[in-house]
């Protein structure tokens, strides 16, 4: 399997990109932030002349770099930067493509879940390119030791790509939280929380963790879209879900019944989320949590 | 103007979805609109009623004879009218194949905005949308939660991962948005009766030019696997310590 991936996610994304891609891939890179010498590359190759946000442009250059070095098969991180590259990468190659998968074997064949994590396809694409998003944070990712050479390349782009002009960015300001969709652990908030996301900010901050919200909570206004979970939101697989005063409506639960061990709060003892939870309490969960936060802080001093 | 909305018919989302073999079984579940096109529908008419006459919303589906349904609510919605591709061969199409019949249908026909949702609640990959520009040659305006068109020229706010993107671009323009962007009205009654007298035009692939081998879909799914639904936990009643509880079973899990 000769592959290329798309280094433009970050030095943590990237490795998980050159992992599945067997650690002999080419890395092509429009990241200046990655950090290229931890990376298990064959070859590295920095596109000049071409600016993140166009995603056209990028399309055009994989295009070209995986003819011209027949490279057949090529990982993109599932961002929604990415899948909207993967799209337009696809239709150029002419190549079948997958979307979220989370493994890839030797024979090629793919693993994605599908339906919320409640079934699991494998599948092969019989073309001669192959363009597979991967789900961030879904293999444990290997480092090495960087590329044995890295070049530089400004692509010849065509008219298609100039279509589009950006007039301004406003970048996401970076919390000290990680990243939502990287993270290993989340603690989410729902109605239940009545609004108030105190409880739900400071047992993140105690673990460590990422902030999310179901879609109520998201649509009270009370938190940005952005920390949304589920069918119309974020897919998340962290090892630690903590549901606080979330219900658990199917389209939540299908943004995060992959996590790994899952815990619910909520004062409804029939809240389906329950169903699903390692460990559910029924309570409030403005009584539980401030003396969870305390016994938690007890542990990690003891 | 003339606007395109693409809709897919989908799977109710609140209803269960099993497989088929290896397609999503389709036939045997409640199939609505998908809600995300909802959104795209309402910015089509928010549009052209914020442009004043002459302007028309057309619905463009590709699906089996029964997305018809679909289509009937975005055209109670306001559009003001549909095509449908439909076509035995079509069964099991993947994105390749939907945007090679979504572009087909509407290259040429002078539509000046195409516009998509999100994604589809069924499959979930949301590409059609980009293959669908990359095919139709045009401008790609994607995940646009802000839309503002003024002349023929569409400028957009869209936020992704790495931050707020203002992007803009002239007609024609592939826009998709997302669900932040409006709230999808409700068909009135009126309009449920005017959609029974609009039209839907059904094509078939050789309508369109297509070669039932150039939809064949290109992956093979060699094993679905039905996981074992997730075994409930333990369940305890806060009597004053759940939360010292709940910080032991984190502790025993390792997790702290």
């Amino acid at each position: 399997m000769s592959s290329l991936i798309l280094i433009d996610s970050g030095t943590k994304a990237a490795a998980e990109l050159a992992t599945i891609a067997g650690g002999e891939a080419t890395g092509v890179v429009i990241d200046s932030g990655s950090d290229l010498s931890k990376l298990k590359l064959k070859s590295a190759i920095k596109l000049n002349g071409i600016e993140k946000w166009n995603i056209a442009a990028i399309a055009e250059a994989l295009a070209q770099i995986a003819k011209s070095e027949a490279l057949d098969s090529v990982f993109i991180t599932s961002s929604l930067r990415g899948k909207e590259i993967a799209g337009r990468l696809a239709v150029l190659l002419e190549a079948g493509i997958i979307t979220d998968a989370s493994s890839i074997d030797a024979a090629g064949v793919t693993s994605q879940s599908i339906f919320g994590g409640s079934t699991v396809v494998n599948a092969k694409l019989n073309t001669k390119f192959k363009v597979i998003t991967v789900r961030a944070n879904s293999l444990d990712a290997e480092y090495g030791s960087g590329p044995s050479e890295i070049k530089d390349l400004t692509p010849e782009l065509s008219a298609q790509t100039k279509l589009v002009t950006l007039t301004n960015t406003q970048p996401v300001v970076k919390g000290t939280r990680p990243e939502l969709v990287e993270a290993q652990v989340i603690v989410s908030g729902g109605r239940g929380t009545d609004g108030d996301f105190k409880p739900v900010e400071e047992l993140a901050d105690v673990l460590g963790a990422a902030i999310g919200a179901s879609r109520a909570a998201v649509d009270a206004g009370w938190v940005e879209h952005s920390l949304q979970v589920g069918q119309t939101g974020k897919t998340v697989s962290p090892q630690l879900y903590v549901a606080l005063g979330i219900s658990g409506a199917i389209q939540h639960l299908a943004g995060m019944q992959t996590a790994k061990v899952i815990v619910a709060v909520n004062k409804d003892p029939e809240a389906p989320i329950f169903n699903l939870a390692d460990f559910g309490i029924v309570g409030d969960l403005k009584q539980v949590v401030p003396q969870a936060i305390s016994a938690i802080k007890a542990k990690k001093q003891g | 103007m003339k606007i395109a909305v693409c809709v897919k018919h989908v799977p109710d989302s609140w209803a269960e979805k099993k497989m088929a073999g290896s397609v999503l079984d389709r036939a045997n579940v409640d199939a609505v609109l998908n809600d995300l096109d909802e959104y795209a529908i309402e910015e089509a008419l928010k549009i052209v009623e914020a442009n004043g006459e002459g302007h028309t919303v057309t619905l463009i589906s590709m699906g089996p004879e029964r997305a018809t349904e679909a289509l009937r609510k975005g055209l109670s919605m306001g559009a003001d009218d549909a095509i449908l591709i439909s076509d035995p061969a079509l069964a099991g199409a993947d994105a390749l194949a939907t945007s090679l019949v979504l572009s087909k249908a509407i290259a040429g026909s002078g539509f000046d905005l195409i516009i998509c949702g999100a994604e589809s609640t069924d499959a979930r990959m949301s590409v059609v949308p980009s293959m669908l520009a990359q095919r139709l040659q045009i401008a790609q305006l994607t995940c646009a939660s802000k839309v503002s068109i003024s002349g023929d020229k569409v400028c957009i706010e869209r936020t992704i991962e790495s931050g707020i993107e203002s992007q803009e671009a002239i007609f024609p323009v592939l826009l998709g948005v997302v669900e932040k962007i409006n709230e999808p009205r409700y068909p009135s009654f009126k309009g449920i009766m005017a959609a029974k007298k609009k039209t839907i035009e059904t094509k078939s692939l050789a309508d369109l030019g297509i070669g039932s081998e150039q939809v064949k879909a290109w992956s093979e799914v060699s094993n679905v696997t039905v996981l074992p639904p997730r075994s409930k936990g333990l369940k305890i009643e806060d009597s004053g310590d759940a939360g010292n509880k709940l910080a032991d079973f984190l502790a025993e899990k390792k997790l702290i």
